[in-house]
């Protein structure tokens, strides 16, 4: 089982902030999870969005970067505070 | 000093506690960031702020560690606020402490610089009509390029 985040404006487009599902087998990136994730929540195109970066286990990642459970994969539109 | 919570801010309580600790400190520098009555989509009913713990801590804390390699300081904090806020209501305190006041004026734009476009917040503002997420904008971009130009010359 993994556990995704969705920040910000993307909570808005897939209705959740957080979940736990199981990686299908065929997903062993980053990029391909984003990929897949975008076609499950019909988000058409929001988390393919470049400005929009992935951390995992609290580290920001790139697409290239391995995913598997246990991990917790955070989805994250531009930042900003204060 | 960094601290992320959904408590309210007393922004005066902790200036005097920050000054009280400022020991042989000459300067004393602080911000605070208010959330505004009205923005461009109307007046402003609730700012809601969400954070990333514990990567929203850290990117503070790496902020923090940079400001104090690059300017003398002897204490700085940070206290940001997350969950909802009303117009008015403190967002940020920020303060930096040094023995002269250039060194605590800038090392305290650059924390907010940081702040406003790299530290790992995202901010929802409800109005009377609408609900939308704010993201930085561009000139909160071009005002954290600053630091990095500085570095380059």
């Amino acid at each position: 089982m993994a556990k995704l985040l969705y920040f910000g404006r993307l909570s808005d487009v897939t209705g959740k902030t957080e979940e736990i599902i199981d990686l299908p087998d065929s997903i062993e990136t980053a990029g391909e999870l984003r990929s897949w994730l975008d076609m499950r929540f019909e988000a058409d195109g929001a988390l393919l969005e470049p400005t929009v970066r992935i951390a995992i286990n609290n580290e920001i990642s790139f697409d290239a970067d391995s995913v598997a459970a246990p991990d917790e994969i955070a989805f994250m539109p531009p930042v900003g505070g204060g | 000093m960094i601290l992320v919570s959904a408590d309210e801010i007393d922004a005066a309580a902790r200036l005097r506690a920050f000054e009280a600790e400022a020991g042989d400190a000459g300067a004393v520098v602080s911000f605070s960031g208010l959330v505004r009555p009205s923005s461009g989509q109307g007046d402003v009913k609730i700012l809601h702020l969400q954070a990333y713990s514990p990567m929203t801590e850290n990117g503070i804390e790496a902020a923090m560690a940079e400001a104090k390699d690059r300017w003398p300081l002897s204490n700085a904090v940070v206290v940001h606020r997350i969950g909802d806020m009303r117009p008015g209501e403190t967002i940020l305190f920020v303060a930096t402490a040094s023995k002269h006041r250039r060194a605590a004026f800038e090392a305290a734009d650059f924390l907010m610089d940081y702040l406003k476009t790299k530290a790992v917040f995202w901010k929802r503002e409800k109005t009377e009509s609408t609900e939308v997420w704010i993201e930085p904008r561009d000139e909160d971009y071009a005002d954290a390029t600053r630091w990095e130009m500085e570095e380059v010359n």
